[in-house]
């Protein structure tokens, strides 16, 4: 219990600091941070692949774009310049999703009040819950992705093969923009020159 | 009675001293094979047979002068090596060595093994890229770039590869697999996936040919061009850890772990174990001295164009032919 405790307050710590550092650099380390402990939390409740696959997706991929982009994008080290102050705009939109974001929350737990887990445990598909090896490991995950799930798991890979064939229509050919206003007929794909050369042989 | 903490604590020293031992010589190893390859005598200097080299190496990395450049960010210029090295160290404590009535010869027999050694991994890519980013110069960050973007490209090609292995076997358990082949060992049934493990392995640890990183010819040294003394070499061990830990992967998904072959079981596990993955280290060396470095746009397309759908057609026929048989 202390160790949930202990990654909770570091979990909120890193989301802290993510979000009030100037130098973009240094709220990805505060996400990686946060989502490393994230993952720990998740091996506490004996859910491996969900970590693993926490670590992997998030960190490993989606917080590497971020790197990516900050490293190409402001190559100095200095940080960023501080935009026009914001927070009076967004003061009031922003404390009235937070509350009603905690009275959700509130609302859950007490209906689930805290004590030792009911007689009754929840099983998973393959065994109780909270026993080693059952609710998120790695057989339990696949069988719920490939039965109850198969839908939802579905239609997520449609929608990213989707995101994906736009990419690469939007990356992969590049039509030269006409100017604004003025018409400008555009060449089919086979007459125009390629952005990149094959290497001579 | 010891408690449980201090059993892991002194696993966990005993198996870092070994694994920094055998990087220690196998950098020796590869110097003296390289020098043999190329005609030259090699370090023989310190100690019988260049022997005590190591630790001149050490000893010179240490006293040299720590340099942070000013335009680096201290605090994360001083971040990126450790990053590095933990998840380089971090893989060890999931490698099963070998296995005897007692148990397992390693720190623990996690149930996700190998996906444990992908997530350190890819989180070990933030050692090279935020060094490259925070050294605050141009080489390093161009250096960081171009691995960053080259070990994601062939982190799928060899997580492809290896998930044949994974429907082969039915299980993630680095023991699992192991035991899984005390029949026929993974190489033959996944000769393909085999092949695109090897060639996604040599640019997963940024080794000659794939060595775009430190192209000294282009980009000086790569993102660790400003880090000198100990932060260098805590890159340079970390480099040498991840080859460690793909030959020891290698050895446990195609070649059997610490199975014997042809039924020798008089000779012990762990000497399976440590002679196989001594072959891949041998082949490692052997490729860096025989192949040149590959044009930076021929390595990305060689991995998006080929290795990627070659290494998913392997798993689509492994997972096809698993199904039907299975049936």
């Amino acid at each position: 219990m202390s160790l949930f405790y202990l990654l909770a307050v570091i979990l909120i710590a890193s989301a802290i600091f993510t979000i009030t550092q100037k130098s973009p650099v240094y709220s990805v380390v505060g996400l990686l941070v946060n989502f490393l402990a994230l993952a720990a939390l998740y091996f506490t409740l004996n859910a491996e692949f969900l970590g693993v696959i926490q670590i992997v997706i998030y960190s490993g991929a989606i917080l590497m774009l971020f790197v990516f982009v900050i490293a190409l994008l402001s190559s100095g080290v200095g940080p960023f310049r501080a935009g026009p102050n914001r927070l009076p705009r967004i003061a009031a939109p922003a404390l009235l999703t937070t509350l009603v974001a905690f009275g959700f929350l509130i609302f859950g737990i007490a209906q689930r009040p805290f004590g030792p887990l009911p007689p009754h445990r929840p099983t998973s598909f393959l065994g109780n819950v909270g026993d080693p090896n059952v609710f998120g490991s790695v057989g339990d995950f696949g069988v719920a992705l490939f039965t109850v799930q198969l839908l939802p798991f579905e239609v997520t890979a449609f929608i990213l093969m989707v995101a994906v064939i736009g990419v690469v229509l939007i990356a992969g050919d590049a039509v030269p923009q006409p100017t604004l206003g003025r018409h400008r007929p555009q060449k089919r794909a086979a007459e125009r020159e390629p952005i990149l050369k094959a290497p001579a042989p | 009675m010891i408690p449980w903490w201090a059993i892991a604590l002194i696993k966990a020293a005993v198996i870092l001293f070994v694994v920094v031992t055998t990087f220690a010589y196998s950098m020796l190893f590869e110097r003296k094979i390289m020098a043999w390859m190329q005609l030259r005598p090699g370090p023989n200097r310190v100690g019988p047979w260049g022997m005590m080299q190591p630790a001149a190496d050490a000893a010179k990395m240490m006293f040299k002068e720590d340099l942070t450049p000013e335009t680096a960010d201290p605090l994360i210029y001083r971040l990126a090596p450790f990053i590095s090295l933990v998840c380089a160290m971090g893989t060890f404590a999931i490698i099963p060595f070998s296995e005897s009535s007692a148990g397992i010869w390693g720190m623990g027999n996690v149930n996700a093994g190998i996906l444990v050694i992908f997530a350190l991994t890819s989180i070990g890519v933030y050692g090279i890229s935020l060094a490259g980013w925070s050294s605050g110069s141009k080489f390093p960050l161009l250096g960081s770039v171009r691995s960053t973007a080259q070990m994601i490209s062939y982190e799928l090609a060899l997580t492809m590869s290896v998930i044949g292995v994974l429907i082969l076997a039915g299980t993630t358990s680095l023991v699992g697999i192991v035991h899984a082949q005390r029949g026929l060992w993974y190489i033959a049934p996944q000769l393909v996936g085999f092949i695109i493990f090897i060639i996604a392995s040599v640019a997963e640890t940024n080794r000659a040919p794939f060595d775009l990183v430190e192209a000294e010819s282009e980009l000086v040294g790569g993102f660790h061009t400003e880090y000198s003394g100990l932060r260098f070499g805590l890159f340079f061990i970390a480099e040498y850890l991840n080859m460690i830990t793909v030959a020891c992967i290698a050895t446990l998904l195609f070649l059997g772990g610490w199975n014997p072959l042809f039924g020798l079981s008089i000779v012990p596990g762990i000497v399976w174990f440590i002679v196989k993955a001594g072959l891949f280290i041998f082949m490692y060396i052997w490729l860096r001295t025989t192949l040149p470095r590959l044009r930076y746009d021929r390595l990305m397309n060689f991995g998006w164009k080929f290795l990627l759908p070659v290494a998913t057609l392997n798993l689509m026929v492994t997972a096809a032919v698993v199904a039907v048989t299975a049936g």
